[in-house]
This record gives C-alpha cells, structure tokens and sequence, in this order.
C-alpha cells in the first residue's frame, strides 16, 4: 500500500487534485491511489448516508452568515461535493421541516459532509506519502 | 425504521464504518474497530437515553 502511494506521488500527480478529487465525489481520492476497498466503501456509506438525509427530509443549509450555526451547518454540508450540488440542482435539498424525521436528517447530511472532510484530509496525506 | 432507535442504529452503522476504514488498512483490524464502535455508539446511546429520562426537560 505505502508502495503504491509513493508511486503515485512520485508520478507527479498533486496531492491537492487528490484532495479536490476525493472532496467531488466521496472516496474518489482513494481509489486514484490505488485504495480501492477503503474508496468503495467511502463511496457507498457516505453517499448512502447523505441520501438518508434527504429520504429523511433532511435539508441543505444555505450559507447565512447573520446566523452563524446555519453558516456552520452550511460548510459542513457543503463537504460533501458532487452529491451535494446535484441535490441542489435537483431541488431535493430543502427539506422538510414539519417532518418529524427533519433533524435526524440533517444531522445525517451534515456528518456525512464532515466525515468527507475527513477522508479528503486522508487522501491528501496518502498523496504526500505520510500514510 | 423510522424510529428514534432505528435510525441512532443506522447513524452510528455510517459512522462506524467510515471510521473504522478510516483509521485502519488490514480489513481484520478494520471489522474489529468497526465492532467495536457500532457497539459503543449504541450502548453509549441508550445508556445516555436512560440517563436523562428522569429529566424533566
């Protein structure tokens, strides 16, 4: 594995495009590097997961900074990258609030962003070789 | 499934999972992290649960 990381940073590749890859779509950045088990998996629970949301009539934050924990919520969904956008554009994203499972969504959305944070920070490292 | 108990179960499977990948690279490692976590979520959950029931807020 820690061969496989060394070859694609030494083959030129940034580790800030990793990072900008693995932000777009959840566990791109691992399978670029050759992680294809912890890529897929990314890929699936944090996809899954972000869809839970929005069946859970979860909604995605619009970034108002006179409300600071809305803005909060905002960048925290925002971690998510091309799901993210597609659900805007498709109009799924405002959810629900009179929903009864309003909150449990949004607390899927916005884990599921964080926890993207997180694997694109993994990603990067494993591009610079620290991993 | 749409149960508050349900879905703190579906929470904390995503959670687990991605942590578990997240922070370890043998898959053996992985399915114990990932035990060990999805179990410690859920108890944490209903032992927190039943400690504020008494709470009458």
């Amino acid at each position: 594995m820690r061969e496989k990381a060394a070859d694609r940073a030494q083959s030129g590749v940034s580790p800030y495009l990793v990072g900008v890859m693995a932000w777009v779509v959840p566990g791109l950045g691992h399978l670029w590097l050759g992680r294809r088990q912890k890529g897929l998996i990314f890929l699936v629970a944090l996809v899954g997961m972000f869809a839970c949301g929005l069946w859970l009539r979860g909604r995605i934050f619009p970034f108002q900074l006179a409300e600071p924990l809305v803005a909060l919520m905002a960048f925290a969904d925002l971690g998510m990258g091309l799901p993210y956008l597609i659900a805007k554009t498709l109009g799924v994203a405002g959810g629900e609030v009179v929903a009864i499972t309003y909150d449990y969504g949004n607390a899927f959305i916005i884990v599921a962003g964080l926890l993207n944070m997180l694997v694109v920070l993994d990603a990067f490292d494993i591009a610079l070789g620290r991993k | 499934m749409t149960t508050h108990l349900g879905l703190m179960i579906v929470f904390a499977l995503f959670v687990s999972v991605v942590f578990a990948v997240l922070m370890r690279d043998d898959l053996r490692d992985q399915l114990r992290l990932f035990g060990r976590l999805f179990a410690g979520f859920v108890a944490g959950g209903i032992a927190i649960g039943w400690l504020l029931y008494p709470l009458p807020f």
